[in-house]
């Protein structure tokens, strides 16, 4: 990798790039990524599928026999349910950037962005910003089924406030899979594998079920879990209390996630051949 | 900035490669890659798949960087100054690298807007590039329902957005039928005319003699050959005579004659035992004539005589007396980036 023409240190020569460019340079890719959705309106059924079928399927499948064990109903299972699925809202959008993100690697588009005097992190932060958008489209689907299968609303600003922190948490989740979809030689298998890590990641917590009645070993797990930590946090805040211990954890997962993977994945990108 | 040096040609260089060292594992993608490309002229860089091609464009833009060695475009340094190297180059893929999902205009304006033109600017550009590129027509469509040569066209296109000094062509026309590739031709030799300096990478032998003053060959990571056309064609034979005598046997024995006689071009004659043909380089018509007459004097029945440019392979064959390196073997490697990273 080196040799005496080749030194590193020169590297300070070259010219940094304003921060207004930056911004325009996001800009412009967040206004391409938004194109891609209405040249292709299908890549937006997830962020409607996803809140109305996961509602549906909890609600009324497993809702009866869950709320029994919560003392209650399904009335009772729909205030457990709405406030983890909202919570997970977030890193269920970040699955789809990695996905994308291969595919513009894969066409040569992404050849053509890295030939551009352009700084390597927008093209970066403008898919995080448009997922992030879809994130909030797809909270506000969830909301309308929530309301519309029963789902009470204690506290409107807890439930901004998860909204919040779901997306907190999905965009440090967003960095792990953008460097998947960096790494990985196609956008499926980027998808794959984002579902092979979520799944028992999703449901070893307590976003779908209380724990109590789960295996010791189990429990373990899912006491560790930060998806339990953010689903808890959620469910507190949008009853109008706060777990202190729940949001600590999630928030601390969030920043380490971002303070890990984010060098991780603009340092793959930027050396991805 | 300083330029490294003059180039020994004359004239500054645009484009100045020392020592180009690329490895992919086992693989040396480039191995010592020296290259001038003077300002204002059109560099042909020929050879196979698998020969280096696309690896070089793509250390030139910055978008890999090389174990060894030193490159320089309009006096930056890939390596060091990488933004501003980018600020002055134009990149065409063999690929079409346009957004597929987004109208031909959108992609124009996103790359004006990359480039910080003014929104009002980079409409303007855009403008005035689909129309020039004859793309007007279909600037509201997604660049996915154009057909090859109009995704060949919207690419240069988006290469020409920043007014590159240096523009990249890497095997522009390569998977184009005839005509459409005619129609790239004259599109690149009109960007030529205004002055852009051009490094082609292409597998035929006849694109670059349409395009490129200049030529370096290269096959498996070096450089075999450089020049000017010309220079070169006299080389390999400015043109090459194929000679089918009617009996196989009669093969070596007319070559081992012609050459005898000295009546070949600077290259010795080659048997090509596939075809059951001798291909014979030759500079003038009287040295056709000369030839011609010697087969005949010596009373071989041939069933058929034609003349042709040199194809690569014949370059390849006189510069290094093998074949072009077989695409399978390495195409895949250089060309794309299959290669584990």
């Amino acid at each position: 990798m080196s040799s005496a023409t080749l030194s590193p240190a020169a590297t300070k020569t070259d010219t940094p790039i304003p921060l207004r460019s930056h911004l325009r340079h996001t800009g412009a890719l967040i206004r391409r990524n938004l194109l891609w959705i209405r040249q292709d309106p299908e890549s937006m059924f997830d962020a409607i599928l996803f809140p109305v079928v996961f509602t549906l399927l909890f609600v009324y499948v497993f809702g009866g026999s869950i709320g029994q064990s919560l003392g209650g109903g399904q009335d009772r299972y729909v205030q457990y349910v709405i406030p983890g699925l909202l919570a997970m809202m977030g890193m269920n959008m970040a699955q789809g950037v990695g996905t994308g993100f291969n595919q513009d690697f894969n066409s040569g588009v992404m050849d053509r962005f890295r030939s551009l005097p352009i700084g390597r992190g927008s093209v970066l932060f403008a898919k995080i910003a448009v997922e992030m958008m879809r994130m909030l489209f797809a909270s506000a689907v969830l909301l309308v089924v929530a309301l519309l299968v029963g789902y009470d609303v204690h506290s409107w600003s807890g439930l901004l406030a998860s909204v919040a922190l779901s997306a907190v948490f999905g965009s440090a989740l967003m960095w792990v899979f953008l460097t998947l979809g960096v790494m990985m030689k196609s956008a499926q298998s980027v998808q794959a594998m984002g579902f092979l890590v979520l799944m028992p990641l999703q449901f070893g917590s307590s976003i779908f079920a209380p724990t109590a009645s789960m295996p010791g070993w189990l429990q373990a797990f899912t006491d560790y879990n930060p998806l339990s930590s953010l689903a808890d946090s959620a469910r507190a805040l949008m009853e109008g209390g706060t777990d202190a211990h729940a949001l600590w954890v999630t928030l601390i997962w969030s920043v380490a996630l971002t303070a890990v993977m984010a060098p991780v994945a603009v340092h793959k990108f930027r050396t991805k051949s | 900035m300083t330029r490294i040096d003059d180039n020994p040609a004359g004239g500054r260089s645009a484009v100045t490669v020392r020592g180009l060292v690329k490895h992919y594992g086992e693989t040396k993608a480039l191995d010592g890659v020296d290259l001038d490309v003077r300002e204002g002229t059109v560099m042909g860089v020929l050879g196979p798949n698998g020969a280096g091609k696309t690896t070089l464009v793509r250390i030139l833009s910055t978008l890999i960087t090389p174990d060894a060695g030193q490159a320089t475009v309009a006096g930056y340094d890939v390596v060091r100054q990488p933004r501003q190297l980018r600020r002055t180059i134009g990149l065409t893929g063999q690929y079409a690298s346009v957004d597929e999902k987004l109208p031909g205009w959108e992609n124009l304006y996103l790359i004006g807007r990359l480039l910080d033109l003014s929104r009002k600017d980079a409409r303007a550009r855009a403008d005035e590039l689909l129309e020039r590129f004859s793309l007007t027509e279909a600037a509201r469509r997604p660049a996915g329902t154009y057909s090859g040569g109009m995704r060949r066209r919207l690419d240069l296109a988006a290469s020409m957005i920043g007014r590159p000094a240096v523009l990249y062509l890497d095997e522009p026309t390569t998977g184009l039928d005839p005509r459409t590739r005619n129609e790239v031709w004259d599109e690149v030799k009109a960007m030529v005319g205004e002055g852009v300096t051009v490094l082609l990478t292409t597998q035929y032998m006849e694109e670059a003699e349409q395009l490129a003053s200049e030529l370096t060959v290269v096959d498996r990571g070096k450089v075999i050959a450089k020049g000017g056309i010309e220079e070169l064609k006299a080389r390999v034979g400015g043109r090459t005579l194929r000679v089918r005598p009617v009996d196989p046997l009669e093969l070596r024995p007319l070559a081992g004659m012609l050459d005898e006689l000295g009546l070949t071009g600077l290259a010795a004659t080659t048997v090509d035992t596939a075809t059951g043909t001798l291909l014979v380089p030759i500079l003038s018509d009287e040295q056709l004539t000369a030839v011609v007459g010697a087969v005949t004097a010596r009373g071989v029945t041939v069933s058929s005589i034609t003349t042709e440019l040199p194809s690569l392979d014949e370059v390849f064959l006189s510069l290094t007396g093998h074949r072009a390196s077989a695409p399978q073997d390495t195409a895949p490697a250089d060309d794309r980036q299959e290669v584990a990273v």
